[in-house]
């Protein structure tokens, strides 16, 4: 005689957590594909100005980077607090940016040289007097192409 | 009936690959880098001296910005409120004013026959002790002003906005207004240093 088997327990079964490992990864490469790795630890504080007519600075890799600011707090034993310029990870004087263009252009692809991008990454407070130094620098290097990082803002 | 493996306990997974999910968030950045672009002319050969090269003066917009962030435009003082259509205003011409840009007649082959000023320039002038925010606002300001001249162009004449455009259309647009923005050759004002 056909007797249909009932469960013998009744109630919530576990539940299952075995693709929790999935979702997380999927997480992980979501945040590998969409994020970059950080360019270099400051030891400048800049907090860039703002403005409206931005543009995206594409293609990362022919960008290379010049912070001006202040020193961070731990630095100011050190360096005072006068801004200054840091090249990559270092504090760098005037004289040394167009070496050091030359060094990163020449360690690029020959086909990219010509497209490099220099971004000036400055604090909204630096005196224009640097900033034209660092400009006529990139001039003799003949890094035309600039870039002035800024933040987005409203209107006034 | 064969013994049953023993499954390898996979629980921990979760917690590895939240791991690995936390560093990455941490050492990674999301922040879009923006800004504005321009374009730094060639240096000048070393024995070389600045030469005043030979433009009319009513092709020139010359903005000024003093130590205290202050505006000179065309010999006024000018809030940088006003900047945007003062610049709009010299690049444009409308009235075709003896005082602002000459206009040049060109056919373009989408636009048809178009009047333009041609030999306009924005020249900025900063002081050494100008704040590097003040700069910006003035980029900024002189970037907008074209901007809104192509947009308005672009929808005068295609009915879309400048970034809507198709290559041709948008080279065409950009030779009527091409960005001037001409930087000086740093001068030391306050004398000697």
């Amino acid at each position: 005689m056909a007797v249909i088997r009932k469960a013998e327990k009744r109630g919530m079964p576990a539940l299952s957590t075995s693709s929790l490992p999935d979702i997380i990864f999927m997480l992980l490469f979501f945040f590998m594909a969409v994020t970059t790795m950080k360019e270099v630890t400051y030891k400048v504080r800049v907090s860039p100005p703002s403005a409206t007519e931005l543009q995206k600075l594409e293609n990362k890799s022919l960008v290379r980077y010049i912070y001006v600011g202040e020193p961070m707090k731990d630095f100011r034993e050190q360096f005072g607090s006068a801004t200054r310029i840091q090249l990559n990870d270092q504090f760098a004087d005037v004289s040394e940016i167009e070496n050091f263009i030359t060094m990163e252009r020449t360690a690029m692809k020959e086909e990219d040289q010509n497209v490099m991008t220099v971004s000036i990454k400055a604090d909204k407070d630096t005196k224009m007097g640097i900033i034209t130094d660092i400009k006529q620098a990139l001039r003799r290097a003949y890094a035309l192409k600039i870039n002035y990082q800024a933040g987005a803002r409203q209107s006034f | 009936m064969a013994r049953k493996l023993d499954e390898i306990n996979a629980s921990s997974m979760a917690d590895i690959s939240f791991l690995l999910l936390i560093f990455f968030l941490v050492t990674t950045s999301m922040n879009v880098s923006t800004g504005l672009t321009r374009r730094l002319p060639p240096p000048l050969p070393p024995d070389q001296k600045p030469q005043d090269i030979d433009i009319k003066k009513r092709n020139i917009f010359v903005v000024k910005i003093n130590s205290m962030n202050q505006l000179l435009v065309q010999g006024e003082e000018l809030n940088i409120r006003e900047l945007k259509d003062k610049a709009k205003e010299f690049i444009n011409n409308e009235a075709n004013d003896p005082h602002l840009p000459e206009k040049t007649l060109k056919k373009f082959d989408l636009l048809g026959n178009m009047e333009y000023t041609k030999d306009h320039v924005i020249s900025v002038q900063n002081d050494v002790d100008t704040q590097y925010q003040a700069y910006i606002d003035v980029q900024n300001e002189l970037v907008a002003a074209y901007n809104e001249l192509r947009n308005e162009l672009s929808q005068d004449r295609f009915g879309k906005k400048f970034d809507e455009l198709t290559e041709q259309q948008k080279e065409e647009v950009q030779t009527v207004y091409p960005q001037k923005i001409s930087e000086a050759e740093p001068k030391n004002y306050g004398g000697v240093k």
